[in-house]
């Protein structure tokens, strides 16, 4: 079966790849546009390490097609900082430890980022449980929930 | 295997009626690509329904809600009307896996997954929700209890899909409520689920009412002896102990990880109860 050509915008860039029609979304990320932030975690879309935004809509990459993002706009956890500039999650995250190992920390920041641009003053909970499909299994998560209520406070601030 | 995205629903039950080996329909994939990947299925071809209009749209008109079999669950809890209307229904899709499962997640895949234990699927049959469905024959309705038949069969053939889910309009006095029992907060399959929609009369009596059960049994159960239970009540402390007794009458579980057939039919009772409740106080302010 021929590759599917596929065209589409990624971080703000119109982007093009070619991939098998059962070649997951994550997998053309990764391994055609060599976007390797995003991680491969369960594959079963249980813990969240490979979320992306697409069309504005927080999705499991690996529940998802690259021939489903014809003419979609994606965005990964490359596009989060502006240039050397940390976003304010990021910084958070730092600063409380909300990270060990790291795997999971891309798709943390991607889906709190679609938190706080949808609710700016998110309570503890609502936190909780938007998050509730992102596993870590070091910090605890006490530490990230910290770092997010930290930064959205900061980002209602700035 | 072969990638359609067909624009219209007629291209896409050819595709399906034509193909050779297994097709799939792909909607939210959050089911379909697990199965895929784990080598449970392995299409020749996977049909994209999400560029087919109808299938990805909600519409309320005097027949009551069409709800696309694609919408997802992020969709369906976004619509300004349709969780004042049916919170039951709502409350059912959107505890179906995470906020990214959400973001994919379609009541039309999770019915056509042919799960017992489906959220959204008790939710709907209480509703007295019709699925819509196209295939190469035409178009016909199906009540949503009528739709699967044991775990992974419908009763759906070849080149059929369902494109909408009909809800029909709520009478003054009516209301729904969905509740599941997980052995925790979130993101689990259910033990037990329930949905529960009531019209009460202007005496507050209950003078319809629709019970459904999930994860109980093979395929998810209307069950009338349970609604019976609530006609004519007030949903008192005896109408709700007929409910229970009859909601776990109604009950053939399965011993699994999650729970022993006895315990399924205990909470079954007890899921029926609260949410008998539930929906009896909506339906007194509706």
């Amino acid at each position: 079966m021929a590759k599917h050509h596929i065209t589409a915008t990624v971080n703000g860039d119109p982007v093009e790849f070619l991939c098998e029609p059962q070649e997951t979304l994550l997998d053309a990320l990764r391994d055609q546009l060599n976007l390797t932030g995003t991680k491969e975690g369960c594959s079963t879309g249980d813990c969240g390490a490979c979320s992306v935004m697409v069309n504005d809509r927080l999705v499991c990459s690996c529940l998802m097609l690259g021939v489903e993002a014809a003419g979609k706009s994606i965005s990964t956890i490359e596009g989060m900082a502006q240039g050397d500039e940390l976003h304010p999650l990021q910084q958070k995250f730092l600063e409380h430890a909300a990270l060990q190992c790291g795997i999971c920390t891309p798709g943390f920041l991607v889906a709190a980022k679609a938190l706080l641009d949808k609710k700016p003053d998110p309570s503890e909970t609502e936190v909780r449980y938007w998050l509730a499909g992102n596993l870590c299994r070091c910090t605890g998560y006490d530490k990230i929930v910290r770092a997010v209520l930290d930064a959205a406070a900061e980002m209602r601030g700035a | 295997m072969r990638y359609e995205a067909p624009s219209s629903l007629e291209q896409a039950v050819g595709l399906l009626a034509a193909a050779s080996g297994d097709a799939r329909v792909l909607a939210g994939g959050t089911d379909l690509l697990v199965q895929m990947r784990t080598d449970v299925l392995n299409p020749e071809l996977v049909v994209d329904i999400k560029h087919i209009p109808e299938l990805r749209q909600i519409k309320e008109d005097s027949a009551g809600f069409r709800i696309g079999a694609a919408v997802t669950g992020a969709e369906l809890k976004e619509h300004p009307r349709l969780k004042d209307v049916w919170p039951g229904v709502v409350e059912a899709a959107n505890l179906i896996g995470s906020t990214q499962i959400q973001g994919r997640a379609t009541m039309g895949g999770n019915l056509c997954n042919g799960s017992p234990a489906a959220d959204s699927v008790p939710a709907l049959i209480a509703a007295a929700a019709k699925a819509s469905v196209v295939g190469p024959k035409g178009r016909r309705e199906i009540a949503v209890e009528d739709v699967m038949l044991a775990p992974r069969q419908l009763a759906l053939t070849k080149g059929e899909i369902i494109a909408s889910f009909i809800l029909p309009p709520q009478a003054k006095g009516s209301a729904d409520a969905y509740l599941r029992f997980i052995p925790r907060t979130e993101m689990d399959i259910a033990v037990v689920g329930c949905g529960v929609c009531l019209t009460v009369d202007d005496k507050g009596v209950v003078s319809r009412a629709r019970v459904a059960l999930g994860a109980v049994a093979a395929r998810p159960l209307l069950v009338e002896e349970a609604a019976k239970a609530l006609l004519g009540s007030k949903v008192d402390d005896a109408a709700l102990r007929k409910l229970d007794a009859a909601a776990g009458a109604a009950c053939k579980p399965i011993d699994d990880k999650r729970g022993t057939k006895e315990y399924r039919i205990k909470v079954a009772g007890v899921l029926a109860r609260r949410a008998a409740q539930i929906a009896f106080e909506r339906a007194r302010k509706a």
